[in-house]
């Protein structure tokens, strides 16, 4: 960020379709919704004028089978919608990682259940790192707080997506789709061309036919496609979290939050800060995986941990999953798209706090 | 800026030209000076950072404002309300201050007035950001003023430069897009009325005079 020149101003949604096309994505299908609705019309204008494909589909469900399609052929491909699109997705995300194929999806999520409301929500949490179809399967999820990092993030989640083979998406809010601030889009360096000889590109009758499929009739090879699928994922929980800690060393309560509300916790972090309180921040910036050695590290040193979010209470259990009772895990959240005031979560830590001493 | 804004102005623009901000601070300055004021969101096609977002601290202020009929509820539905042609006499003595939405798609909703909008003297203001992404160049500001226009039927007579990279803005960005304004009004065949600045970085402009604004549209954690 530290060439003045080519920043520029964008809202959260056109920076993710530029950070796509920017990481080589020439084929958008999707289906407009609130508070997404910037990213298609980007990617409208744009795409025409660099030879891809933009497609509005007919609906969701038409749109992620495209991106089946598309990831079939092995170019870079992406979708985008907001929480209620995204459930009727999930049946063709579940099939995108059957069949073991990269694309990049977009969730930019309003309140819910049902037709909700179109206000920010982190409420998709648990569809998105537990269950964004049916079957045993993760895709990979990242988590921006800024509008640089979802541009960062899309450049990650491509590489990351075609490196192990599985959708990836990027859960973002309504809150950052809509609000604009300064961003620059770092020009690839010759790109770590990742191959893909299994792409169904057509053979010219010199090789064997590759063949895109997640149906196994087969017990015993669906077993064995699943289990290896497993043996990726556990090198991903290896190698691939990844998190901010901010203020955590010496941290008496260290909250723990993702995506825009980890804005407001910070700021009343350093509010409790100024009061004479300990607190700090461990913000997972990939929710799967998530960064479970960052909590078990600090739960060594802090007295307690707070899970702040836009629902009712999603991430707090990986939080406690990670914590493994060691140390008490508390949660405090707004929902419905109202966002949380960093007065309201400064009340909080002092609540907590308070009684500690 | 405020001496000379006449008693309809109409503010126009990009998505995300800072339209909503520039006509709030508008309609503060006409207030304070002891005007009265009338804002009216014409927003009907983004329900986020709207100006009837601060319809409770504009109305004590005393300013007036006329918003589409279901904004901010429950009903999705983009509906203009008749009020909003109490606005149109000359006679009135009110100042009207239209926040138009973005694109010429946000236009649209402005093409119903165009006629009574045009039998007074009003002013249309386009409202430009160097920074932001899409409209980096004159020629492509140039391009969306134009489309604003045939879907509007009302021709801009002004340009507002509020170039600003939000609250990463300096002085130097201010300085550094006065320039791009003056092309993009030069294009146009209008001229620029006003340069915003942030209210402490206005003091810092030496060179140039400009219009201070308050930042009302923020994100909750800058509030």
């Amino acid at each position: 960020m530290n060439n003045l020149a080519e920043r520029v101003l964008m809202k959260g949604n056109e920076a993710l379709a530029e950070a796509a096309i920017k990481s080589g994505c020439r084929h958008f299908f999707g289906y407009p919704i609130t508070p997404q609705t910037e990213v298609a019309a980007y990617m409208a204008k744009r795409m025409p004028k660099i030879g891809g494909t933009y497609l509005q589909a007919e609906s969701e469900i038409a749109a992620i089978n495209m991106v089946l399609g598309a990831a079939s052929a092995g170019v870079r491909v992406m979708t985008s919608s907001s929480s209620p699109g995204i459930s009727l997705k999930t049946e063709g995300i579940s099939y995108i990682a059957g069949s073991d194929l990269p694309c990049l999806i977009i969730n930019v999520q309003r309140g819910g259940p049902g037709l909700g409301g179109i206000q920010p929500s982190q409420a998709d949490y648990w569809q998105a790192t537990r269950a964004t179809g049916h079957g045993d399967f993760h895709i990979l999820v990242f988590a921006p707080a800024t509008i640089q990092e979802m541009v960062d993030l899309v450049y990650t989640a491509y590489d990351k997506a075609d490196e192990y083979r599985m959708p990836a998406m990027i859960l973002a809010d309504g809150m950052l789709g809509q609000m604009m601030e300064p961003v620059e889009f770092p020009e690839k360096e010759a790109e770590r061309k990742i191959e893909k000889p299994w792409a169904t590109t057509g053979h010219q009758n010199k090789r064997v036919h590759n063949i895109t499929n997640s149906l196994y009739l087969d017990p015993n090879e669906l077993e064995q496609k699943v289990v290896e699928r497993f043996k990726r994922y556990e090198i991903i929980k290896e190698k691939e979290p990844m998190a901010e800690e901010y203020l955590v060393e010496d941290a008496d309560i260290v909250l723990v939050s993702f995506g825009a509300t980890a804005r407001i916790v910070k700021s009343a972090v350093n509010s409790a800060r100024a009061m004479g309180i300990k607190a700090g921040m461990i913000r997972p910036i990939t929710l799967w995986p998530f960064p479970e050695k960052a909590m078990q590290k600090a739960a060594k040193t802090a007295s307690c941990f707070l899970s702040v979010e836009m629902s009712m209470g999603q991430m707090v259990d990986d939080v406690r999953l990670a914590v493994n009772g060691e140390k008490p895990v508390y949660f405090f959240g707004r929902t419905g798209g109202i966002i949380p005031s960093p007065a309201e979560v400064l009340g909080e830590i002092q609540k907590i706090m308070g009684g500690a001493k | 800026m405020i001496d000379s804004v006449k008693r309809i102005t109409i503010v126009t623009g990009h998505y995300g030209s800072g339209k909503t901000n520039f006509a709030v601070n508008l309609a503060v300055d006409l207030c304070r000076e002891g005007k009265q004021v009338v804002l009216v969101d014409l927003d009907i096609v983004n329900p986020y950072f709207r100006s009837a977002d601060f319809k409770p601290q504009l109305t004590e202020m005393g300013i007036e404002m006329i918003c589409p009929i279901y904004a901010n509820t429950n009903l999705d539905i983009p509906a203009l309300g008749a009020d909003i042609y109490s606005v149109f006499n000359e006679n009135d003595g009110r100042y009207i201050i239209f926040d138009v939405g973005g694109d010429d798609a946000g236009a649209a909703a402005l093409g119903r007035y165009a006629h009574l909008i045009q039998q007074e003297e009003f002013d249309m203001l386009y409202v430009v950001n160097r920074y932001r992404y899409l409209t980096r160049h004159p020629q492509e500001a140039l391009e969306i003023l134009r489309e604003i226009e045939a879907t509007s039927r009302v021709p801009v007579t002004g340009i507002v430069n509020n170039s600003n990279l939000g609250s990463q803005t300096t002085a130097q960005d201010i300085e550094n897009a006065i320039g791009y304004g003056l092309d993009v009004a030069a294009l146009a065949g209008v001229p620029v009325r006003t340069v915003t600045a942030r209210r402490d970085l206005a003091s810092q402009m030496t060179s140039h005079p400009v219009y201070p604004v308050d930042i009302y549209v923020l994100p909750p954690w800058e509030k």
